[in-house]
């Protein structure tokens, strides 16, 4: 069904992010060796895997929070790999939300909040924010530290979202999460997709995704190893339980 | 009021007017150590390079430059002074210091250490070590105030307000602005600030130079009362330390508290046993490092 509509894309834009042969290093171990994918602008895409296989590497990679790098990751048509990490974010209007999930305890959830610099423009204003997450408004005023663990999740979020990124790369965020905010942050991912936003799930529960997502990627010891598109998930099933099966 | 009164609401006054200085210097270090996770030994030496660039620009600038007249003043001295030591800071943390981060936190200790018998070095050399006095006090400051209790000295008054509006100021800013929640973050999770889009190097480097700003500034500040002398800084630094420590390392609230305080003690210890007022803070210290090992400020963990 989504078929046509990825199809027009495909001839109107070239690809929003394209990563080739990205190979990244932590001190003397070889963690990614030669991932390549594709997105196209709003597009959502999963990457899969088990634990290990190198799915937060890639997106730290894309982002220069790793030892060393090579290959090449094109944003908007910019090479990215060599840039230092603070300019990535501007030129590739790039939101991250780390797997930690990165609230600073030292930080009201406001300042939190704020803290990420404006990226460009198109940025949910801070009134938005709170009609999408109307928790975060009542916690404003604690640190960041004394909210719920969704609470915290959707504060990661949200404070990209008001920076203006184009391109989100969201790392396992319903990971440790009650069943009732899962599903809040699946109807919140289809929004952003909605609103015309590229998104990079890293994922283990599939599932979360499976209905929003245009592309999965697997991953496994550093590498993508298969493809599947959306429309093609049912199909493919048993194959990926296969892959994520420890 | 009796005479005990007095005397202790005036060893007060003259113990609050060294606090100021161990605030603003103990301040500087907790920003600094917040920030970089350095123990600048150099602080001190960096309150007296504040202390001579005051001095230099008053008596020596001009005749070094042929123009016999120039003096700089105290007021411009204010201003022109915390620049050029936070400067010399940025050049110290972008030249030398940046490169030890990556290491063990001792070596950043050792070389500001480096640094600072350097300058003491250096200064010594050129000038009296007994110390020189700084001529260009200003005009409406001299005089002395009528404290009810006391006579004060109008320029050390302005010494102590200003001191603690700065104290005041450098606060705000860290604990309730945008600009100091940043730099809360980049203490806490560099790394995904910097994913975020902002510059932590640059930000460090400003950190430094504010902080060693700070040391410049407490330096300018304390020339028309103390001589400027090229040990001044290596005198202070010692209870700035244990100052520090009480406070609690890397606190703000704590540096600037603690630094206060423990001038207020310290001149009412005089009242009372005066071969004490010495060494009260270093008892202090160690009291409270056994009660407190973090400091009373200092996160406890």
């Amino acid at each position: 069904m989504a078929e046509p509509a990825a199809a027009t894309t495909v001839k109107t834009s070239e690809p929003l992010l394209s990563v080739r042969g990205l190979n990244a290093f932590y001190g003397e171990s070889h963690v990614l060796h030669g991932i390549d994918f594709d997105l196209r602008e709003g597009e959502v895409v999963t990457l899969l895997g088990r634990n290990g296989a190198g799915r937060t590497t890639t997106l730290r990679a894309m982002l220069g929070l790793v030892d060393r790098r090579s290959g090449s990751v094109k944003v908007r048509g910019h090479e990215i790999i060599d840039l230092p990490t603070h300019r990535i974010a501007h030129l590739g209007l790039l939101g991250y939300c780390p797997e930690e999930r990165g609230i600073f305890a030292s930080l009201s959830v406001e300042e939190n909040l704020m803290l990420p610099p404006t990226l460009g423009e198109g940025g949910m204003s801070v009134e938005e924010i709170y009609r999408m997450f109307p928790n975060l408004e009542e916690v404003r005023r604690r640190t960041g530290m004394r909210i719920s663990g969704g609470e915290q999740q959707m504060l990661a979020i949200a404070r990209i979202l008001r920076t203006g990124a184009r391109l989100l790369l969201l790392d396992e965020i319903t990971e440790g999460l009650a069943p009732v905010i899962v599903k809040t942050l699946g109807r919140m991912i289809g929004d952003l997709k909605q609103r015309g936003l590229t998104i990079i799930l890293v994922e283990q529960n599939f599932r979360f995704a499976s209905r929003l997502a245009d592309r999965h990627y697997v991953i496994e010891h550093g590498k993508v190893i298969d493809r599947i598109d959306g429309a093609d998930l049912d199909k493919n099933m048993e194959r990926l339980n296969r892959y994520l099966s420890v | 009021m009796d005479v005990m009164m007095r005397l202790i609401l005036a060893q007060g006054m003259l113990g609050l007017n060294n606090g100021v200085f161990y605030a603003m210097l103990s301040l500087g270090l907790a920003v600094i150590f917040g920030m970089l996770n350095v123990v600048n030994f150099a602080h001190g030496a960096l309150y007296m390079l504040g202390a001579f660039v005051a001095l230099i620009l008053s008596s020596y600038l001009g005749p070094w430059i042929g123009l016999d007249a120039l003096h700089i003043g105290f007021w411009p001295a204010l201003i022109i002074t915390p620049i050029v030591v936070g400067c010399f800071g940025m050049l110290i943390e972008r030249t030398m210091l940046r490169w030890l981060y990556k290491f063990d936190p001792i070596y950043g200790l050792l070389l500001t250490f480096g640094i600072a018998l350097v300058l003491q070095g250096v200064f010594s050399n050129y000038f009296n070590s007994a110390g020189t006095p700084y001529p260009a006090q200003p005009e409406s400051l001299r005089g002395v105030v009528h404290l009810g209790f006391m006579v004060f000295p109008k320029y050390r008054l302005f010494a102590i307000l200003f001191s603690i509006v700065v104290c005041f100021l450098t606060w705000y800013v860290i604990e309730r602005t945008r600009l100091g929640a940043t730099l809360r973050a980049g203490v806490e999770n560099p790394e995904l600030v910097q994913a975020f889009g902002i510059n932590v190097p640059r930000m460090i480097t400003l950190t430094f130079g504010f902080g060693t700003g700070l040391a410049g500034l407490a330096g300018v500040l304390a020339a028309p009362i103390y001589s400027v002398s090229p040990l001044m800084g290596a005198d202070i630094i010692i209870i700035v330390f244990a100052v520090v420590v009480i406070g609690g390392m890397g606190s703000i609230l704590g540096a600037i508290t603690a630094g206060l305080a423990l001038g207020l003690i310290e001149g009412i210890t005089k009242v009372f046993y005066a071969p004490a007022a010495n060494t009260v803070i270093f008892f202090l210290m160690v009291v409270v490092l056994l009660i407190r090992p973090a400091g009373l400020f200092g996160r406890q963990n």
